[in-house]
């Protein structure tokens, strides 16, 4: 029988959330690397013992973890991120050139066929590649080497490449966001990046319709349909059919189009998710109830979802990485809070309850279907 | 043997208790000390000085005899009684919190 297992980071470590296939009952373990922040857990595809976590300290810099057993015991890796070369300049908060430094990373994505080999996400944006379970890392520099990278600038949160998605049908072709620069695409593996930011508009820059500076928030594919992306922008929820050549809003009838999270139901890649909130100044839910809104076709149409959720005196933030669905049939979907709430659904957003409703907050959620 | 308190943090990462010890040959200054440290523990590679440049980590303080070394010269030798092991080289992460 098949069971589940929701990795979560936290800003105080990480747990580890198991349960069979009906998703009722759950088991918590944790909290691993106690004290640290975990911006990201993430198991591979290829072998999902593998898992790879990010620990982050302002106080002793970033350390990386890899499990072999499934989260159960750890081994320290590499955590060496040089740039390649002598790095440049971007464009700072005060509109000053500012060279590039590293600082953390933000997000993990094993490739899914072996899973020695995984990329990172990091700030200052780029992004870092190791084929040897995480010992070593490498940066694939032309995406920080594009010609528009010294104009990218910094969100409030810094300026972090925090989502990478990979074309399970092309692997030469990934797909990156980074706040504030907006979304690239690769077609070959990483050695040139072009942005896709048409269709986006931005009124918190300058030139609202430019080719970079949009702050995009997440984005997301379901895998048998990969020229098929929905982003979560800091204002907008969109979608692209063309592989993001072009993209075009589906807020619909949302009750605010700011938010962090986005993803796809694993068994209908027309039906979305987001948790709306309620603006760039108020990070908390609207109207002090935590809703899901789920679309079933594609976008512009949405529902409330609220059984399970609570309803009022609300006013948590979910976070870009705090969002995951499993791949059983049903769907179950996952995200956590900044109140340290987990929430489950194992019916596609149906009903919902807190496998567990007291932890540091919420960084990141991921979830893994094991057979 | 030259005795090193590590912040808890770095005690739950190397999986080692409070006081690590280590040997140095030669001079026992604070880059042969944090050199020693990392060899007997990789896991704290990074975590108390840059791994590249050897910089301290800027929410780091190193203290020893009541005195904070931190801005020293990490070639200049620690104080003997560092070095015979008759006082401990504290590695601290600076207070920070609300």
């Amino acid at each position: 029988m098949s069971k589940v297992r929701v990795l979560v980071g936290t800003r105080k470590g990480a747990f580890v959330l198991t349960a069979d296939a009906s998703r009722k009952s759950w088991k918590v373990d944790g909290p691993h690397f106690a004290g640290w922040e975990i911006f990201h857990v993430k198991g591979s595809a290829a072998d999902p013992d593998r898992v790879y976590a990010s620990q982050s300290s302002s106080w002793f810099g970033q350390v990386m973890h890899q499990s072999k057993d499934g989260g159960k015991t750890w081994e320290t890796v590499g955590n060496q991120f040089a740039y390649d070369g002598t790095p440049g300049t971007h464009r700072w908060y005060d509109g000053s050139p500012h060279p590039w430094e590293f600082k953390r990373v933000w997000h993990l994505e094993p490739s899914l066929d072996d899973p020695d080999h995984l990329y990172a996400g990091v700030e200052d944006a780029a992004i870092f590649e190791s084929k040897d379970g995480g010992k070593s890392w490498a940066e694939l520099p032309a995406l920080r080497e594009h010609k528009t990278a010294s104009d990218w600038a910094p969100g409030a949160g810094g300026m972090c490449l925090h989502t990478i998605v990979i074309d399970p049908q092309n692997k030469s072709r990934m797909f990156v966001a980074i706040s504030s620069a907006g979304a690239f695409r690769s077609d070959d593996a990483g050695q040139s990046w072009r942005p896709i930011n048409h269709g986006l508009r931005s009124n918190y820059i300058p030139d609202p319709d430019a080719e970079v500076g949009h702050c995009v928030h997440r984005i997301a594919m379901h895998p048998t349909r990969p020229n098929v992306l929905f982003m979560q922008k800091h204002w907008d929820v969109l979608r692209t059919d063309d592989g993001g050549e072009n993209w075009r809003e589906i807020s619909g009838n949302l009750p605010t189009d700011f938010g962090f999270v986005i993803d796809v139901n694993s068994n209908d890649p027309d039906t979305i998710y987001v948790v709306p909130i309620t603006s760039d100044s108020l990070h908390y839910v609207p109207d002090g109830k935590l809703r899901v809104f789920r679309s079933k076709t594609g976008g512009d149409d949405w529902e409330a979802l609220t059984k399970g959720l609570p309803q009022k005196d609300c006013y948590v933030n979910v976070l870009r990485d705090a969002m995951a669905v499993d791949t059983l049939d049903p769907c179950g979907i996952y995200f956590g809070t900044s109140g340290g709430q987990v929430y489950a659904s194992p019916d596609g957003g149906d009903t919902w309850s807190a496998i567990v409703r007291d932890l540091p907050a919420v960084l990141s959620v991921e979830a893994q279907a094991i057979a | 043997m030259i005795r090193v308190v590590l912040p808890s943090n770095l005690q739950t990462l190397a999986g080692v208790g409070k006081v690590v010890e280590v040997q140095v040959s030669g001079p026992a200054t604070q880059r042969a000390i944090l050199d020693a440290l990392e060899a007997n523990h990789p896991a704290l590679l990074g975590t108390v000085r840059d791994a590249v440049t050897k910089k301290r980590r800027p929410m780091i303080r190193f203290f020893a005899c009541e005195e904070d070394l931190s801005d020293e010269s990490p070639d200049v030798p620690v104080p003997d009684e560092v070095a015979t092991g008759k006082e401990p080289f504290l590695i601290i992460g600076a207070i920070a919190g609300g």
